[in-house]
């Protein structure tokens, strides 16, 4: 065929472009989704409980992902730093992503249990309180404003909607009892997504401040939960090799 | 023919395009500024005043869209439609639509910038617009493909010309991204959570986060590139035959080369390797279009002496070059592992983005504005005080950037002699303070450019109320005389 052929017949100039630039998202992407040589099988990965969904929104609200990654590298320094490299199954439930592009501030994959409750709140509060060279914004407002919880239902019903296993039907609940435990499988009933938000906050109480709800509540219990699921030393390290 | 003794400015719809323009600019400045505001947030924090619409977070993207969507985008929009009736002889199609996507544009970049700030974002970098916006722009798209195509078809003449072809794949291209990016599930009216879980929604976004540099940002503005820079050289381009293999091989390896951003993460290796590869090929088809630009000016080299807008053209070109040679080098693995997550990245898209995209646009207004306004430009001396200050910005930018980024990266991988790391990670933080201070000023440079364009323009349009007043004027004395 003569390019004269193709610059002449607008029809066919655009559906060989439409050919051409298909290719390359279809051989890359697709063979992503055959899961089983793409995501280690581990256990301990559980999706978000209601109050660590309302937790990663505030997250992705305040674009904390712009500064933070959540994706540790094989890399010595890395793992120094901030632990053993993350699992692709240790996004799995994750709608979006938030492996971020850009460590203006620290990794924060695995920073769930590193430091205390108190030190979050702190820090989110007036991070040069404590680390005096930071240049992160103070973030005041998470501590006085009150969670809303009243649509994490509907968080819940759209993430199932994506395929994270929320309970509607007693054989989703019994299947999730099976996988998770009973305790993990009530917070994952969307019937009583309220009452597990507001007993998870009430009896942790992340923020320190007795008898309210908070934004901070949430923010913190998603920092806590981050990256502490997979027990590493129930691995052999070959097996994960075998996914990269 | 009939028509063509009509004046262009008759016989073409060129009102949407001054319209365009203008917007490009307002946006530009917005977006510039911001970009300015918060390169100095990170410089000093206090600036984020504890006011959540403020902080570096919900202003990073409102930066972003302003800049790509708001300027270059409506830059796209103006040149497109300058170029595609030009090019094709023909007036813009369906003025109505081409009228609706102006609003729905402008519109909607506005509407995304408001709810960022008010704290409403998907959470995946340049998409993070919400659902609704997403299908009010995917709408507002596909009546930019009609009124495109169909100026195309109606061309009177059998060839579509280079820049067409540029622009038609930028068109389906950016239609695909978008729509299979923002694939969502929305809880409420303002909140969606994306249909892809971790590592596959991971390699979406950046296939799409790639692509939008490789259509948006390069396959878009090389149409405009392969348009103005002949019409500015008065020469025609440098080799059609270039011209056809680099941009065919160009809107096919860009599509590979997505993964490159995820490298060393939990993507599985292969889809990162292949990434890398395409990466480094893509290297050939970027700079045969560098190459078919500069080249266009060969035998009339002392332009860039005489002529600003020239300047503004070839060195879009020469920083075009430049990251297109940075990025294959970032994409090798090795590099990366340094570079990822640090301030060359930042670097590198600003190369591109104030080099390249934001040059080509200027030097494309200013060949734009005595056509659109049929008059002169009011100073060609302010012309080359753009191009100083715009250049000395980029400059400064990138080299900050440089320092902070690779100084960053060999700090955190520093060993001491007992096997520690040499450096905290606040550390780093510290010594990226000076550089960052640097690139705020390289973007306190670039952003006075532009408002010493937007002066000139202003006085431009003045001046030619003003000559058009007087023309009418001197016609009705004329007439009453006789």
């Amino acid at each position: 065929m003569r390019h004269e052929q193709v610059e002449t017949n607008s029809a066919l100039m655009l559906l060989l472009i439409l050919a051409v630039i298909s290719v390359g998202g279809l051989v890359e992407i697709v063979p992503l989704f055959s899961i089983n040589e793409t995501i280690e099988k581990v256990e301990g990965v559980r999706p978000n409980t209601p109050l660590e969904i309302r937790g990663r929104d505030i997250y992705i609200r305040e674009g904390c992902y712009l500064c933070h990654s959540q994706m540790i590298r094989p890399f010595r320094d890395e793992w120094l730093r901030y632990g053993h490299y993350s699992l692709a199954a240790e996004s799995q439930y994750d709608h979006p992503f938030q492996w971020g592009s850009k460590r203006t501030g620290p990794d924060l994959a695995r920073v769930g249990g590193k430091y205390s409750n108190q030190w979050h709140v702190q820090h989110m509060k007036a991070p040069r309180s404590v680390v005096p060279q930071s240049i992160m914004p103070n973030y005041p407002w998470l501590l006085t404003n009150d969670l809303d919880y009243s649509d994490v239902a509907d968080r819940m019903r759209a993430l199932r909607a994506t395929g994270v296993p929320y309970s509607v039907t007693q054989q989703e609940y019994d299947a999730n009892v099976k996988k998770f435990g009973p305790a993990i499988a009530d917070q994952f009933d969307i019937g009583k997504a309220e009452d597990s938000l507001l007993k998870e906050a009430r009896d942790k109480n992340f923020d320190g401040v007795p008898g309210q709800i908070t934004e901070m509540d949430a923010l913190v219990a998603y920092l806590q939960s981050l990256g502490a699921m997979v027990d590493f030393t129930k691995y052999d390290e070959g097996y994960f090799a075998t996914f990269r | 023919m009939a028509q063509s003794s009509a004046l262009p400015a008759e016989q073409y719809n060129f009102d949407i395009v001054r319209r365009f323009m203008i917007v490009a600019m307002v946006y530009g400045v917005l977006g510039m500024a911001v970009g300015l505001y918060i390169a100095c947030e990170l410089a000093w924090p206090f600036l984020n005043f504890d006011i959540p619409a403020i902080t570096f977070g919900r202003l990073r993207p409102v930066h972003t869209s302003l800049v790509i969507f708001g300027f270059g985008g409506s830059a796209l929009f103006a040149t497109s439609y300058y170029i595609v009736q030009r090019t094709c002889q023909a007036r813009l199609a369906f003025p109505w639509l081409a009228e609706f996507t102006f609003w729905g544009w402008t519109g909607g970049v506005a509407l995304g910038v408001i709810t960022y700030m008010a704290g409403f974002s998907q959470g995946k970098e340049y998409a993070e617009f919400e659902w609704p916006l997403d299908i009010a722009i995917t709408v507002v798209w596909v009546c930019y493909i009609l009124v495109y195509v169909e100026t195309v078809r109606r061309r009177s003449q059998p060839h579509i010309y280079v820049a067409n072809w540029f622009f038609m794949a930028f068109l389906l291209a950016v239609a695909l991204l978008h729509i299979f990016n923002n694939i969502s599930v929305p809880s409420g009216l303002l909140k969606s959570y994306s249909i892809y879980p971790g590592v596959q929604d991971a390699m979406i976004q950046w296939w799409y986060g790639h692509n939008a540099v490789g259509f948006f940002l390069t396959a878009a503005f090389l149409g405009m590139m392969y348009y103005f820079v002949p019409k500015q050289a008065g020469r025609p381009v440098y080799s059609y035959r270039l011209s056809i293999i680099h941009f065919w091989a160009l809107i096919f390896l860009y599509m590979w080369a997505g993964g490159h951003h995820l490298h060393w993460t939990a993507l599985p290796d292969w889809v990162s390797t292949l990434s890398a590869t395409f990466s480094i090929l893509l290297l050939m088809p970027s700079w045969g279009g560098m190459i078919n630009g500069i080249m266009t000016l060969s035998g009339a080299w002392d332009k860039l002496r005489s002529d600003p807008i020239m300047l503004f053209l070839i060195t879009s070109l020469s920083f075009y070059g430049m990251s297109t040679f940075e990025g294959p080098l970032m994409s090798l693995k090795s590099v990366n592992a340094l570079s990822h997550y640090t301030d060359w990245t930042i670097g590198h898209v600003h190369s591109g983005a104030l080099g390249w995209v934001a040059l080509v646009s200027f030097g494309s207004f200013y060949h734009l504005m005595p056509r659109l306004y049929e008059t002169r430009m009011y100073s060609q001396t302010l012309i080359y005080v753009h191009f100083w200050l715009a250049t000395i910005g980029i400059v400064l930018y990138i080299t900050s950037m440089w320092i902070a980024g690779i100084g960053q990266g060999l700090m955190l991988r520093g060993f001491d002699d007992y096997g520690n790391l040499a450096y905290t990670f606040i550390e780093t933080v510290e010594f990226m303070h000076t550089p960052y201070i640097w690139r705020a000023l390289g973007g306190a440079f670039f952003v006075a450019g532009a408002l010493v364009m937007v002066y000139n323009m202003v006085m431009t349009v003045r001046a030619a109320r003003i000559e058009r007043v007087a023309l009418e004027a001197k016609l009705a004395a004329k007439l009453a005389k006789a």
